[in-house]
């Protein structure tokens, strides 16, 4: 019944989002660019790709740092057509999508307000897509306890702050637990809002990556932390998201882990996540890392979502999948940059 | 180099030679003092270029190693991975400490890597993704700083050593083709002055004594012929015994040795 409305407030976005996926690169367009011997020649197989001539404007010798600022300017371009022709739920949506931005954005602000940076120096590090209006003002702020007051109240990350700091927070606690605390209550917030609004397919599709990306923070962070007295399990179990697979049975074990055994042990427990330690441990330098099988595992759910018509849930596959693209570009464009063939197929591709 | 014209302005005395065979010895042992630093230098010097070579290509491979971890961390963190270590570090965490090392009298700075494990400011970077990969390349880029602090100790004992060792040669070089050939002609040149001087007073001494026996025998002759005149004139000889016998009467009346006037005799 869903699919009987869907089109007239969100057909022409859907379209658009579908249209970008197969814009995406394809498994044969990734042998190209491994193919190439230097920068040029990348640029040169990325220019018959949906990119086009995304470097045109650029002219000098070119970096890897230059190629995926180009790239990621074309992902923000897009990002924002979307968001400009997006209505209701969607904007909403989207919006919720650009706060996990833009959370990194205010940690970014708040360790340079911290160690009092230049403004303008920072402003340029943030991520284009977590921006908002009243980002540039909170380093006008000068002390952490105004900035906390008078300018965190007011941008959109207001709720996420509310329930898991005051104002001596914000000082010596370290701004990574700021950060995660703060990606906890968004995750949370994100889901509840998913489960409020969206229905069937969207929150299906939603919940599943959704509790996928829960579960690969706390599986991070657990294993982050692993030799680390500094965090106690009360402070690893306050960062750790109350939602995915591993929630709320394995929670417990995993904050009290304090070796790789015994939190493989606990991971392996869900079926979905059996195979991440299995090849990752006994991996050489060149095998994939746990950081690549997240990758493959996420990229995976990604084409899957696009398996369902009429939902919403496409946008974020799609956002997801081009950033995992730009990263695979990079990593290729580094390879080739630093003769490092060997290790050159890490790159992620589904589609 | 050598020749006449080659040595020092002195006096050709006793005194300067005594010096100069002083300064001569000293010249020589200095030379080989020199010498023995020179190779001591030398061989150190080869050492560390030895040194130098070996760490340069381990630096490449630990550089590329590095670069490529920071790669992999770019890759599984994001873009602002750098700011975020940059803004969290408080105190260093790898320290370098410089000491002197005393090479035959060359003091060579050395710098020794020192590693504060306790000292972890990052540690919480990439908590949520990317922690292993940061850790990774802190691990990397220790090890590629620590063989640059090698290095770096290395090169600037090259340099130094480098210096030092020209110096010392140019010294080296000096006294050998300079100063020894040079002292070695004014003691020379003493010794020749001084034998030509010798030589002269002989001559001298001898001309003397010649001249003294000629004058000798010039007066014996005349005596010789007054005595012959004498004896043969009874009259004048009575007259001369008269004269003789007043002058001893006189003599003991009036003796006055202060008188009495003689040519100094000659040696």
């Amino acid at each position: 019944m869903e699919g009987l409305f869907f089109n007239v407030n969100y057909g022409y976005v859907e379209g658009v989002v579908r249209g970008y996926k197969s814009g995406l690169l394809s498994s044969n367009q990734y042998v190209n660019l491994t193919q190439c011997d230097n920068l040029e020649d990348l640029k040169l197989q990325l220019a018959s790709t949906d990119y086009g001539n995304f470097l045109a404007q650029h002219s000098g010798p070119l970096s890897t740092s230059v190629i995926q600022d180009n790239l990621s300017k074309k992902l923000y371009q897009q990002f924002q057509y979307l968001k400009s022709n997006s209505s209701g739920r969607l904007t909403q949506f989207l919006d919720f999508i650009s706060y996990g931005y833009m959370i990194d954005n205010v940690s970014l602000m708040i360790t340079g307000t911290l160690h009092e940076r230049d403004r303008s120096e920072i402003l340029s590090k943030c991520h284009p897509l977590g921006w908002f209006d009243t980002l540039p003002t909170l380093s006008i702020a000068t002390d952490i306890e105004s900035l906390y007051s008078t300018v965190l109240i007011d941008t959109p990350l207001a709720p996420f702050f509310k329930n898991c700091l005051t104002v001596d927070d914000l000082d010596d606690l370290n701004i990574e637990i700021i950060r995660n605390r703060l990606y906890k209550n968004y995750l949370e917030a994100f889901v509840e809002f998913v489960e409020k609004e969206f229905g069937n397919p969207d929150d299906e599709i939603m919940t599943r990556l959704l509790s996928f990306e829960a579960d690969k923070r706390v599986i991070n962070i657990a294993l982050n932390s692993l030799n680390n007295p500094d965090l106690s399990a009360e402070d690893k179990l306050s960062l750790f998201p109350s939602y995915g697979k591993l929630y709320p049975t394995y929670h417990n074990e995993l904050s009290q882990v304090d070796d790789f055994e015994q939190l493989k042990q606990i991971v392996e427990n869900v079926g979905e996540y059996k195979d991440i330690f299995n090849e990752s441990s006994d991996s050489g330098s060149g095998a994939k890392n746990l950081e690549d099988w997240f990758y493959l595992l996420e990229m995976q759910y990604c084409k899957n979502a696009f398996t369902q018509q009429f939902t919403l849930s496409t946008v974020w596959a799609w956002l997801r999948s081009k950033e995992q693209e730009i990263r695979n570009v990079t990593w290729i464009a580094e390879c080739i940059a630093q003769n490092q063939k060997n290790r050159i197929e890490n790159y992620i591709s589904v589609y | 180099m050598s020749g006449a014209g080659n040595r020092e302005q002195v006096f050709p005395t006793r005194m300067t030679l005594g010096l100069m065979k002083g300064k001569l010895k000293g010249a020589q042992q200095g030379h080989s003092l020199l010498k023995r630093k020179s190779e001591a230098l030398t061989k150190r010097f080869r050492d560390i270029t030895q040194r130098i070579d070996d760490a340069k290509r381990k630096m490449g491979r630990v550089m590329q190693t590095a670069a490529f971890s920071l790669a992999e961390v770019q890759y599984a963190t994001g873009d602002n991975i750098a700011y975020q270590v940059q803004e969290s570090v408080q105190k260093a965490r790898f320290q370098v400490k410089a000491k002197q090392e005393n090479v035959s009298g060359v003091y060579l700075p050395t710098f020794e890597s020192h590693i504060n494990e306790e000292i972890n400011d990052f540690k919480f970077t990439g908590l949520g993704r990317g922690g292993q990969q940061v850790q990774k390349a802190k691990l990397v880029y220790t090890r590629a700083v620590e063989t640059l602090v090698e290095l770096a100790s290395l090169q600037t004992a090259f340099i130094i050593l480098d210096e030092v060792i020209k110096v010392t040669n140019r010294r080296v070089n000096a006294i050998e083709h300079v100063i020894i050939p040079r002292t070695e002609n004014t003691i020379s040149y003493i010794n020749s002055e001084l034998d030509e001087l010798d030589r002269e007073e002989f001559y001298r001494l001898k001309k003397v004594q010649e001249k003294k026996q000629e004058a000798q025998a010039a007066a014996e002759l005349e005596e010789n012929l007054k005595k012959q005149e004498l004896e043969n004139d009874p009259v004048k000889r009575e007259e001369q015994i008269q004269k003789e016998v007043q002058k001893l009467a006189a003599g003991s009346e009036d003796d006055d040795l202060l008188k009495e006037n003689e040519d100094d005799v000659i040696f």
